[in-house]
């Protein structure tokens, strides 16, 4: 067997402005971390799905979000050893590689992704949204750090609808528990007035993000959702949601997205701009990390651009309408929560792969489903058949994981791909021919 | 006449199929991947360009109709010649590489004696050869390394000891050479081979008459012009083949599968590196499909590992695995640890055929899940690939096919290895056509 020929990528991958803005945020974030002992800031540790950025920075409190961490690690290509280091203290290859990169990165020092130690966290803030190992990953961390655990209860949206007695019962989390415990860590008293500044700011922003998100609409499309779309929901999924950075970032995302509209053309890929744009597809599930460009060329170089995605709404679904509300600003954190992609049930996540089917007028599904990650792939091939007995277009499964390089076979998803996209021609060609054939 | 061709490169066989106008299967040709696709791509298509010449060979006496035996009989006199004649040149160009390795400070003193036996091997090959194509003879394979190479370790051990010279040694300038050897597509013009053959046949005593050499000549003066290609399979990203010319092997699966029965819905195909489960619609295009994922757990080279543990060919498997009546639970089919499986169960006691026949229902359990995740089986239901050669695996899907999904028509060609190939020269025929069923056409 030859092993398929990777050619050599050309160093430095093709960016557009948005994206190096974006990269400066994220570094300048991680700068602030690695100093923020020095800077006596305090730092909390909490999760994407759920994050209550506004209300963490009430309290002078710091971001650090483990899972990016373990996404940062992925990109440049560090987990397959940290998730080594974590097998080897024990943790077995199935569980979520998320928690086996951190864990190791923690065991080989703690090194962010800007060659810097992180610092340890003064409190684990989880926001409990549908992923049961994120329970057990913060005991883990309970584990290593001894320090304060906040646990915000998400009921899980089983019948597809918010009940005022689960926002009741959140809020009361909220000030009954979470708020008092953040106050002790802080020792900065709650300002109500100051939270609503912040998720006006949320709001602004987030209003730029649907305008982005729905921008794919347009034929060709100007935004790649799925793999693009990581870097768009990367400010407003983390650190920055509720600041001025993130406005400024989705007015500046916003032009640049406006004027490749008006140009009529597609999305920057890293290997250039997309040509022609043959087929236009939603997908379901996270991207693998590791092997991140080469998996965004497989797409590129068939000329499919993603228009939607699920994974853009694991920080939350605003283009279903919700905007962080400075009206109801406790209120309105639990409604963020509620809806997050991961807390809702499989007939929901159904109902939005089909809606995004139609809306953004796809030619087809396709399902990345992650080896070690049972929150999202558990249901998925009844998901995959109810859209394509709804919608009468093609899906396809692949698999690949998040971080775990070993789980990357290069060969066997480009073949699925190619075979999928050929399938796709055939149908079309086959439905114009009738039954001709 | 216009040709289409259909290559399957796969992990561990390449096939060829050759399709005429009218859509009918003129030649197929197999040959072993090796490490080099470029090679037994060649190889495999220069193999069914033979096996036209054959077909064409019959359609000349096919239209008249009499004679038919003696005609039968000495078309087959002729192609077993013509194997024949093909066998020898490769063993010469063997010799002669063997013979090229005998040098250097190695050589310096036995040199001779090496020279002398490998003479001696090649000739007692030589005598022996035309017995391995006479007539009702089995050949355990098609391939020159599997039959060159198995009477070379035989020969040569003996000779070897009557010369009192080191086996290894021998050993050794074969394996150097016969990766040499195999890389070489056969050289040689095929009409002068037919012509040999053809003398050959003659000698034997059957007088073919003026008539039928007439015939034999005219088809041989067929030029068989390569109309459209079309590459699929595992190797067909490292081939110098544009884009237009490839086509993914689950379509081409899905295709080939409908074309040799045309009311397939559900395909399954265990290839050497793949099983693959595929849903196709009445026009043959595929619906839906399922493979496994990156680890080539339970598929073909499962069994090569298996076979090659227990010393067997991997063409042995089946029948042995047929004497079990008990078959032994297997949970595992990972490749990587058959081996150590394997040797944990006739440590305890378990015997060969009950392993074997519990290895082959693990294997079918595999492709009945990925089966499972296509969509399930729908009748009819077309098994594909060299497994479906091995009669245990066909016997457990039987069984487990009827179990989950009731009677169902399962269908499975002797020629089903070249299903892949034979979607591909279908793709092939339809490019030319201008419809491509949408595939860049």
């Amino acid at each position: 067997m030859k092993p398929q020929t990777i050619k050599a990528q050309p160093k430095d991958a093709i960016k557009d402005a948005s994206m190096l803005k974006q990269k400066e945020m994220m570094a300048k974030h991680y700068d602030r971390l690695s100093d923020a002992r020095e800077n006596g800031e305090k730092v909390a540790s909490t999760f994407v799905p759920g994050n209550l950025n506004e209300l963490l920075m009430c309290f002078d409190l710091v971001n650090n979000l483990p899972e990016v961490n373990a996404i940062q690690s992925g990109l440049r290509k560090q987990s397959g050893a940290y998730i080594m280091e974590a097998e080897r203290a024990g943790h077995s290859e199935d569980v979520c590689t998320y928690v086996k990169s951190d864990i190791g990165m923690m065991a080989k020092g703690n090194i962010g992704p800007n060659g810097r130690k992180l610092p340890d966290p003064d409190v684990l803030m989880l926001s409990y949204t549908g992923c049961f190992t994120f329970m057990k990953w913060f005991e883990l961390l309970r584990e290593q750090y001894k320090c304060e655990t906040i646990f915000f209860q998400t009921p899980y949206m089983a019948d597809g609808k918010i009940t005022p007695n689960m926002i009741q019962y959140m809020v009361r989390q909220l000030k009954e528990e979470v708020i008092p415990k953040l106050e002790k860590v802080s020792g900065v008293k709650f300002d109500l007035d100051r939270l609503r500044e912040y998720l006006g700011k949320s709001a602004k922003a987030e209003d730029d993000l649907v305008y982005i998100l729905k921008s794919a609409k347009h034929k060709p499309s100007p935004i790649d959702a799925y793999f693009g779309g990581i870097y768009y929901i990367g400010p407003i999924f983390g650190a920055f949601r509720g600041t001025d950075d993130a406005v400024e970032y989705y007015r500046f995302l916003r032009k640049e997205v406006d004027q490749r509209i008006a140009a009529g053309l597609g999305p920057v890929t890293p290997d250039g701009p997309m040509g022609e744009e043959k087929y236009r597809l939603v997908v379901e599930g996270p991207p693998n990390y590791t092997h991140f460009r080469q998996f965004w060329k497989m797409f590129h170089d068939e000329g499919a651009t993603v228009v939607a995605s699920s994974y853009t709404k694991v920080g939350g679904t605003y283009d279903y309408g919700f905007r962080h509300d400075p009206a109801r600003p406790l209120e309105s954190l639990a409604e963020y929560c509620l809806g997050v992609y991961t807390n809702r049930s499989l007939p929901m996540r159904i109902d939005m792969l089909v809606d995004h089917m139609d809306e953004y007028q796809a030619d087809g599904l396709v399902i990345n489903s992650i080896k070690s990650c049972n929150s999202f792939s558990a249901g998925q091939l009844l998901i995959m058949r109810e859209v394509e007995k709804r919608t009468g277009k093609p899906a396809v499964f692949i698999e690949t994981d998040l971080v775990d390089p070993r789980y990357f076979s290069a060969a066997n998803v480009k073949n699925r791909l190619e075979s999928y996209f050929q399938m796709i021609e055939q149908k079309r060609s086959g439905a114009s021919r009738g039954a001709a054939a | 006449m216009k040709t289409f061709v259909g290559i399957d490169l796969g992990s561990t066989t390449t096939k060829a199929v050759l399709m005429d106008e009218e859509r009918q299967i003129i030649g197929r040709g197999i040959t072993n991947s090796r490490s080099n696709y470029d090679t037994a791509c060649r190889v495999a298509g220069q193999e069914a360009a033979i096996d036209a010449r054959f077909t064409l060979f019959r359609r000349e006496f096919d239209a008249d109709g009499a004679g038919q035996t003696r005609v039968e009989e000495f078309l087959c006199g002729l192609e077993r010649s013509f194997r024949l004649e093909q066998f020898l040149e490769q063993l010469e160009d063997l010799e002669q590489t063997c013979l090229g390795q005998v040098k250097g400070e190695r050589f310096e003193k036995i040199g001779d004696g090496v020279r002398q036996a490998l003479g001696e091997v090649f000739r007692r090959l030589r005598a022996e050869a035309p017995a391995m194509f006479a007539p009702g003879a089995v050949r355990k394979s098609d391939f020159f390394r599997d039959i060159a190479g198995s009477r070379y370790l035989a020969v040569a051990e003996e000779v070897a000891r009557d010369a009192g010279l080191s086996y290894d040694l021998l050993l050794n300038v074969y394996d150097k050479s016969i990766i040499a050897v195999e890389n070489r597509p056969p050289s040689g013009s095929l009409s002068d081979k037919f012509k040999r053959a053809l003398d050959r046949v003659t000698a034997q005593g059957m007088e073919p008459g003026e008539e039928l050499i007439r015939r034999v000549d005219r088809a041989l003066g067929i030029e068989l012009e390569e109309t459209y290609l079309v590459g699929t399979g595992y190797g067909r990203v490292t081939l110098p083949f544009s884009k237009e010319h490839i086509r993914s092997e689950i379509l081409c699966h899905g295709l080939g599968a409908h074309m040799m029965y045309p009311e397939t819905r559900t395909v399954l195909d265990i290839g050497g590196q793949d099983t693959k489960g595929i849903q196709i619609d009445a026009r043959g295009i595929v619906e839906n499909f399922q493979m496994n994922d990156r680890c080539a757990a339970g598929c073909g080279r499962y069994l090569g590992y298996i076979a090659d543990e227990m010393n067997m060919g991997v063409h042995e498997l089946g029948p042995l695995a047929m004497k079990s009546d008990k078959p032994t639970r297997i949970n595992s089919t990972c490749t990587v640890f058959a081996g150590a499986e394997l040797r944990d169960r006739l440590a305890l006691g378990e015997r060969r055929e009950d392993i074997l026949a519990g290895l082959h229902r693990a294997i079918i359990l595999r492709a009945m899940s990925i089966l499972s995740r296509s969509g399930g089986v729908s009748d009819q239901f077309t098994f594909t690939g060299g497994v479906a050669k091995n009669e245990a695996a066909v016997r457990e899907l039987k069984k487990l096919v009827f179990e989950n999904y009731g009677e169902v028509t399962i269908n499975i060609d002797p020629d089903s290895i070249y299903t892949g190939a034979l979607g591909g020269a279908e793709f092939a025929r339809r490019a030319v056509e201008g419809r491509m069923e949408g595939l860049n056409g």
